[in-house]
C-alpha cells in the first residue's frame, strides 16, 4: 500500500491562504473557548483524572464488562452482533437491512463507520445511505471524508458549502448565506427521516450497567434517526463501554467542553431498549482494538472520547488540514491510533508533530498523546520505514548534537552560512525545513560567543 | 469460534494489568440558587426562561407567546392542544407540529439541561419534529450538576432518555451558531410545580 506523504498532502492545503487561515483561527477558538470552560471548573483536572482512571480500569476489565454489557443490552430486548472487522461489520449491518427489507438509511455521525468504510459497501449493495449532520452531510455530498472527528467540514468555507449544495441539492449558487444553507439542509433532510427504514448512530459511552448507548450531539439528528424509523442500529467499538450510569457524568461535564468549549451538548441521549413494534440491533466492533489493547506503550489512545481537543490545539494540524493525514483520525489522535492499522502507509504521520505536547495537556482522559508520538518514531525508525532523505538528515543530526564540539564549529559557522547561502541551496526540496518558511536572519554571536563575552569572565 | 468469542479471548489476552475503579464524588459544592444559576445557564445554551402567567391559565398564554402556531400538541394535562397525542399512530405524524408540550423531570442548574424519557414525551418525537417545545419544570427538581443528575438513578431505567438543553443547534459551516437545525427551533422553559 502507497505511503501516505503527509507534507506533500498539506502543501495543497497550505496554498490556499483564505482556507488556511480561516482553517487555523477556527479550530484556535475552539480551543480558546475550551480553556474558558476549563478554568471555570474548579474540579477540572481532578475530572481528567477520574476520566483516566476509570478507562484505565474498565480497558483493564474489558472482556467482563462486554459481557454484562451484552447482557443487560439482551435482557433489553436489543440484538447484539459481534464484528471481528470492517469487512464484517458491514456485512452485518448489510444483513439486518436486508432482512427486514430495508433499503434506506439514515444516519448520525460515527467515526467507526467511517473506519468501516460502511456508505459505499452499503451504496453499492442498493442501500440508500444519508448523512444527517450537517458538517458530515456536506462532505457526503462533496464526496469527501470529514477532516475532522468533531466538525467534519471544518475545513470548508460558506463558498464551497454553497457551491456542494447547489451542485447536489439544488440551492442558489449566488446565495452562501450560511443561515440559508443550512435551513435548506433541514429542508432536504426531512423528508428522509419520515420515510427511512433504519437508522443509525455510533455511540459516545456504552454503559455495561445498563446496556444503554449514548450519543451526544447538537442537531437533533440522531434522536430522529433513532426515534423515527422501526429499526434502529448502533455501531459500537468496544473501548466505548463504560461501568456504570454515574460514570456519565465525569465525561459528559468534559465532552463538549473539551470539543466545542459548550457546558454540554443540545442533546445526550440515551437509548436503552426498542419502542414497541421496533427492533434495536447494536454491533460491537474489533477492528484492531483488541490487539491495540496489547501493545504496551499504546494501549493508552483506547481511553480517548473523540473529543478533538489535540486536533484544535495541534499547530501542525491546525495548518495541514485533517484531508492530508490521508487516514479516518487526523491530528494528534490519528497520528497515534492509525500506524496500529497499517505501519507502512501510516508511517509519516508521527512526524506530523513539533512535539510541543499541547495535545496531552488538553486531553480530558490524559492520554500521553507526545510521548506515544516520539515512540511510534523510534519503531518506525528501527523498522526503516523513514523516507531516504529524512534518514540521511537524522544520520547526519544525530553525530553533528552528539558531539559538543562539532556542534559548536557547526552553529558558529551556521551563521555565516545561512547570510551566504544563495536561496536555491536554503530553500530546495532536500531542506523540507526551508519549503514553508523563510529562516530569520542569523544573530550576530551564538548564544556560547554571547555568554563567554558577557558572563564568561566571572 | 464464533467472532464473539474470538474478539473476548484476544481482550482477556490482551488486557493490561487490572486498575482500580475510582469513586466518584458529587462536587456538590456550588448548588446554591439552583433556579438563578439554572437560567442563565439554559440562556448561554440558546433557550428562554418564561415565567408562568398569574392568572394560572397556561393555554392561552402558551397560544399568546406562539401567536402564528396552528398545530399544538401538548403531553401535559395542564396545557390543551390541538392534536391529541392519543391518536397518534406512527412517530412521523407529528410532522407538522409547531408548538410541543412536555413537563420535564427535573433540570440540572450547571447546563440548564432538562431530563425528558419516552414516558414524559408519549411519542418521542414531539421532542424533535416539533418547530418548538415548551417544558413545563418544577423549581423545586432542578439538581446542581451533571453528577447529581446521574444519580437520579431509576430515571435511567427508561427505555429512551434525553438531556435537551436548548434548541437544536449546528456551527458547521464556518462556526456560525445556528438554532434551529435539525430537531426544534426553540426551547421555552416555564417554572411551574406539578398542578
Amino acid at each position: 500500500m502507497k505511503r501516505i506523504d503527509h507534507s506533500e498532502a498539506s502543501s495543497k492545503f497550505i496554498k490556499a491562504k483564505d482556507h488556511l487561515d480561516f482553517h487555523d483561527k477556527r479550530l484556535w477558538d475552539l480551543r480558546k473557548k475550551r480553556d474558558r470552560e476549563s478554568e471555570h471548573l474548579p474540579e477540572w483536572e481532578e475530572l481528567r483524572t477520574l476520566a483516566s482512571a476509570i478507562k484505565e480500569h474498565t480497558l483493564t476489565h474489558l472482556a467482563d464488562y462486554l459481557e454484562e454489557f451484552e447482557r443487560n443490552a439482551i435482557a433489553n430486548g436489543a440484538h447484539v452482533h459481534w464484528a471481528m472487522d470492517a469487512a464484517e461489520h458491514n456485512q452485518i449491518v448489510l444483513d439486518i437491512m436486508r432482512s427486514r427489507g430495508a433499503r434506506t438509511l439514515v444516519k448520525a455521525k460515527s467515526m467507526l463507520t467511517d473506519e468501516c468504510d460502511m456508505r459505499p459497501f452499503l451504496e453499492n449493495r442498493g442501500i440508500e445511505v444519508m448523512e444527517t449532520d450537517l458538517g458530515e452531510r456536506i462532505q457526503q455530498l462533496d464526496d469527501e471524508p470529514p477532516s475532522h472527528i468533531v466538525v467534519p467540514a471544518v475545513h470548508k468555507l460558506r463558498g464551497d458549502v454553497a457551491r456542494v449544495f447547489s451542485e447536489t441539492i439544488g440551492t442558489d449558487p449566488k446565495n452562501s448565506d450560511v443561515h440559508y444553507l443550512a435551513e435548506s439542509q433541514r429542508q432536504h433532510t426531512r423528508p428522509y427521516f419520515l420515510k427511512a427504514d433504519a437508522g443509525m448512530t455510533g455511540a459516545n459511552f456504552a454503559v455495561a450497567e445498563t446496556g444503554s448507548i449514548v450519543v451526544c450531539t447538537n442537531e437533533g439528528n440522531a434522536d430522529l434517526s433513532v426515534n423515527l424509523p422501526r429499526l434502529y442500529i448502533a455501531s459500537v467499538g468496544i473501548e466505548k463501554i463504560i461501568p456504570r450510569i454515574e460514570h456519565l457524568g465525569v465525561f459528559v461535564r468534559m465532552l463538549s467542553r473539551s470539543a466545542l468549549g459548550s457546558p454540554i451538548t443540545q442533546l445526550t441521549s440515551h437509548f436503552r431498549a426498542p419502542r414497541d413494534g421496533t427492533e434495536m440491533h447494536i454491533v460491537l466492533v474489533d477492528n484492531g482494538r483488541s490487539g491495540r489493547l496489547g501493545m504496551a506503550d499504546f494501549w493508552y489512545s483506547l481511553k480517548c472520547i473523540r473529543c478533538g481537543a489535540c486536533m484544535n490545539t495541534c499547530p501542525v494540524y491546525r495548518r495541514s488540514g485533517g484531508l492530508s493525514y490521508g487516514a479516518t483520525y487526523s491530528g494528534p489522535i490519528g497520528v497515534i491510533i492509525d500506524p496500529t492499522f497499517n505501519l507502512r502507509k501510516y508511517s509519516s504521520l508521527p512526524f506530523a508533530s513539533t512535539l510541543n505536547g499541547s495535545c496531552t495537556s488538553v486531553c480530558p482522559v490524559r492520554i500521553n498523546i507526545h510521548e506515544q508520538i516520539y515512540k511510534w518514531r523510534q519503531i518506525i525508525a528501527e523498522r526503516h520505514q523513514l523516507p531516504f532523505v529524512k534518514q540521511e538528515a537524522m544520520r547526519v543530526a544525530g553525530k553533528v548534537l552528539s558531539s559538543p564540539k562539532l556542534y559548536r564549529a557547526a552553529v558558529e559557522t551556521a551563521g555565516t552560512g545561512i547570510e551566504h547561502l544563495p536561496r536555491f541551496m536554503m530553500y530546495s526540496r532536500l531542506n523540507a525545513w526551508g519549503r514553508q518558511r523563510d529562516v530569520p536572519a542569523a544573530p550576530q554571536l551564538t548564544f556560547r560567543q554571547w555568554y563567554l563575552k558577557n558572563r564568561g569572565k566571572r | 469460534m464464533s467472532s464473539r468469542d474470538e474478539i473476548l479471548s484476544r481482550v482477556r489476552r490482551n488486557q493490561p494489568a487490572p486498575q482500580p475503579l475510582p469513586d466518584v464524588p458529587a462536587f456538590d459544592g456550588a448548588t446554591g440558587f439552583a433556579l438563578e444559576r439554572f437560567k442563565a445557564a439554559v440562556v448561554r445554551m440558546g433557550g428562554r426562561v418564561v415565567d408562568p402567567p398569574e392568572d394560572g391559565n397556561l393555554t392561552s398564554f402558551i397560544r399568546r407567546l406562539f401567536p402564528d402556531a396552528k398545530v399544538i400538541c401538548s403531553a401535559v394535562p395542564e396545557v390543551q392542544g390541538n392534536r391529541p397525542l392519543t391518536r397518534v399512530r406512527a412517530p412521523a405524524e407529528l410532522e407538522d407540529v409547531d408548538v410541543g408540550i412536555v413537563r420535564a423531570v427535573f433540570g440540572v442548574g450547571e447546563t440548564g439541561s432538562v431530563w425528558l424519557t419516552d414516558r414524559e414525551f408519549g411519542v418521542n418525537t414531539l421532542g424533535f419534529l416539533a418547530q418548538h417545545l415548551v417544558v413545563l419544570l418544577d423549581p423545586a427538581r432542578i439538581v446542581g450538576n451533571m453528577h447529581q443528575a446521574y444519580r437520579e438513578r431509576a430515571q435511567f431505567d427508561a427505555r429512551y432518555g434525553v438531556f435537551m438543553t436548548g434548541p437544536s443547534a449546528t456551527a458547521d459551516i464556518e462556526g456560525i451558531l445556528i438554532h434551529g437545525a435539525q430537531g426544534i427551533r426553540s426551547m421555552t422553559i416555564i417554572p411551574i410545580a406539578l398542578p
